[in-house]
């Protein structure tokens, strides 16, 4: 079982990851740092694997902002994560291009072999899955991407998916 | 074969370094710009040039460039729109991939013409592994020279940066991009003031899709009045079109604007055809927001002349029989496909998509979703087909941006090319969930004027 971070817990930022946000906060003009909350944002998750309330709380403090202004921010675009998900969130793309080239049957496949419905995580902590929409990808249908590196994986077929999945166990428990 | 500007060399093994890139002959335009040409004859080659906006609208970038206010000791800006979302394009996700220095290159030039010295690329959050391969590509261009300050030693200083986003279509409107850049929801501003004049925190910029900015890279390199040369009245050069769909070769294709749509189709040069051996039913020729024609139409303008690759022959025939260029983001749909199906699929995307700021979007998108559903699912209403172009037409034309008018062009046109599809549907509602309405009359060679008339 993952540890998942309870809501109400306190997040620590390391030296290095507040380093990464120095370097996020110097592409901006002085006084312009809050241009750095979608990247900072990026950042957060890919440490935490979402962006709980007390993180956004410590973001908004390290750039002197409202923590309104990042919830509206995190809440608005769909990358972020406001609760915790599998290890692997298998993002799959449901538009209309890869949607004629069969990714409604690639979702169903999906659901089938982790056994949880769209947004739950599986009993291992190891994965989730969602729809989402166009991936802009649209001749190697369907697709689908795995954060926080999004890699992308293309041309889909159930095969290819059950390999895939299998592949990420195998990872996950090395 | 047509001469390619952009993709000549995406076949090189390492094109995608700077050492590579360099010796075909790359940043060759940032040293005639900023070494023998001045701001204003870097405008004046892309005003010549004649090309348009790459990303959808087909504004004028020379035009657009002008346009820039320039107040005494106010920073200008230059943003490159790589939040590409709209469905069936995925062309700038490639150049960025394969040949990234084309981009950097573009941007360097285009912030010198515009007098910026801090410039950057909004990329769309997901696509990570393209920001890290611009992040290196920058890297090594600076180490080079070619950026930072005193570039190639003529004095110009210029950073460049990528940004990424969060997800969310909304911020491929160029204002809604430039909320998102300043760390806000990504909600499109009243305008006027257009970007040239209040911008990036308030500052004049211009915003311009990465195929627009790495297309000034040949026009300096060639002169804008060889570019215009190439291509078919005020559709100058060339363009990538993304042809995905049923098709038998997807990819991303340059073409000299006014190529035949035939030939774009069924030539081994490009698609190749539909996949399967199947019959095209449909066309969507610029990504979903464009209207949707049936393959006769798509294939004939309404005088049954050959419809080409342009944006004025695709334009031909108006929204009743024509469609548009936009984004290039080509769709083909063979005759196993379902138009309901489809125009669901696009309302449900806009719903999911609609930033929520002004009501008739908001609203009306979710509403269209909702009516598509139920004749998907053999719930619909006779009714619900004027009904649809009803919320349709309270949509288009009510709203801040154009995001309300992409919602509604694939709805209202796909009921008025494929009307007696969303009929059966009504009539037919357990058939149409075990089968599709097929290709009817949709391929049909269209009846001549005359004998329409008669």
């Amino acid at each position: 079982m993952l540890s998942v971070q309870d809501t109400n817990t306190p997040v620590t930022f390391s030296p290095e990851l507040i380093s990464k946000f120095a370097d996020v906060v110097s592409r901006y003009p002085e006084g312009k740092q809050k241009s750095a909350l979608l990247p900072i944002l990026h950042l957060v998750q890919a440490e935490f694997g979402w962006t709980s309330v007390p993180a956004m709380d410590k973001v908004a403090e390290y750039l002197a902002i409202q923590p309104i202004e990042v919830y509206e921010v995190a809440s608005f675009y769909t990358m972020y994560f406001l609760k915790p998900q599998g290890k692997y969130m298998l993002e799959v793309c449901r538009t209309g291009p890869c949607e004629i080239v069969g990714a409604t049957p690639i979702m169903e496949h999906i659901e089938k072999t982790l056994g949880v419905k769209e947004g739950d995580v599986t009993p291992d902590g190891l994965f989730s899955w969602r729809g989402v929409e166009c991936l802009a990808a649209c001749g190697f249908g369907p697709v689908l991407q795995i954060g926080p590196e999004y890699t992308f994986y293309e041309n889909l077929t159930t095969e290819s998916v059950d390999k895939l999945i299998g592949d990420l166990k195998g990872k996950a428990n090395n | 074969m047509a001469r390619k500007l952009l993709l000549e060399h995406i076949n090189v093994p390492g094109i995608n370094t700077f050492d590579v890139y360099r010796s075909k002959g790359g940043y060759a335009a940032v040293e005639k710009a900023l070494k023998t040409l001045t701001p204003d004859e870097v405008v004046e080659e892309v005003k010549k040039s004649g090309l348009r906006g790459r990303g959808g609208a087909g504004f004028p970038t020379g035009m657009k460039w002008s346009f820039l206010a320039k107040p005494e000791g106010v920073a200008r800006y230059l943003v490159c729109n790589a939040d590409e979302s709209e469905p069936g394009t995925f062309k700038d996700r490639y150049l960025m991939t394969h040949i990234p220095h084309l981009l950097i290159e573009g941007m360097i030039v285009a912030s010198f013409a515009l007098g910026a010295k801090t410039s950057y690329i909004y990329v769309r959050g997901e696509m990570m592994p393209q920001i890290r391969i611009l992040e290196k590509a920058i890297a090594e261009a600076k180490a080079k020279g070619f950026l930072g300050k005193n570039i190639l030693g003529t004095g110009y200083d210029l950073e460049l940066y990528v940004q990424p986003g969060g997800g969310a279509y909304i911020c491929g409107e160029e204002t809604a991009l430039l909320e998102s850049l300043e760390g806000k929801r990504g909600n499109p501003r009243i305008k006027p003031p257009f970007p040239a004049i209040a911008g990036l925190y308030g500052c004049p910029t211009v915003v311009n899709n990465v195929e627009s900015i790495a297309a000034v890279v040949p026009i300096i390199n060639e002169g804008g009045d060889e570019y215009a040369k190439l291509g078919i009245g005020r559709s100058t050069g060339t363009k990538l079109i993304s042809a995905g769909g049923n098709l038998r070769k997807p990819g991303v294709y340059e073409i000299d604007l006014g190529l035949p749509v035939e030939e774009f189709l069924y030539s081994d040069e490009y698609c190749g055809g539909i996949a399967n051996g199947k019959r095209l039913k449909a066309v969507v020729a610029g990504g979903s927001s464009v209207p949707i024609l049936p393959a006769n139409l798509f294939l004939k303008t309404i005088n049954n002349e050959a419809r080409l690759m342009s944006y004025e022959s695709l334009a031909d025939g108006g929204f009743v029989s024509g469609t548009m260029m936009g984004s290039g983001g080509f769709i083909a749909y063979d005759e196993d496909q379902c138009i309901v199906r489809n125009t669901w699929n696009f309302a449900r995307f806009y719903h999911h998509e609609s930033c929520g700021q002004c009501s008739p979007c908001r609203e009306g998108t979710g509403w269209m979703e909702k009516v598509l559903h139920r004749l998907e699912y053999g719930h619909g209403k006779m009714s619900d087909m004027d009904l649809l172009v009803d919320v349709s037409k309270k949509i288009e034309g009510n709203t801040i941006c154009p995001l309300g008018d992409a919602a509604a062009w694939p709805v209202a046109s796909a009921i008025r090319h494929f009307r007696d599809e969303f009929e059966w549907h009504v009539t037919h509602p357990h058939e149409a969930t075990t089968r599709n309405f097929g290709i009817a009359h949709y391929a049909d060679p269209l009846p001549k004027l005359e004998e329409a008339a008669g």
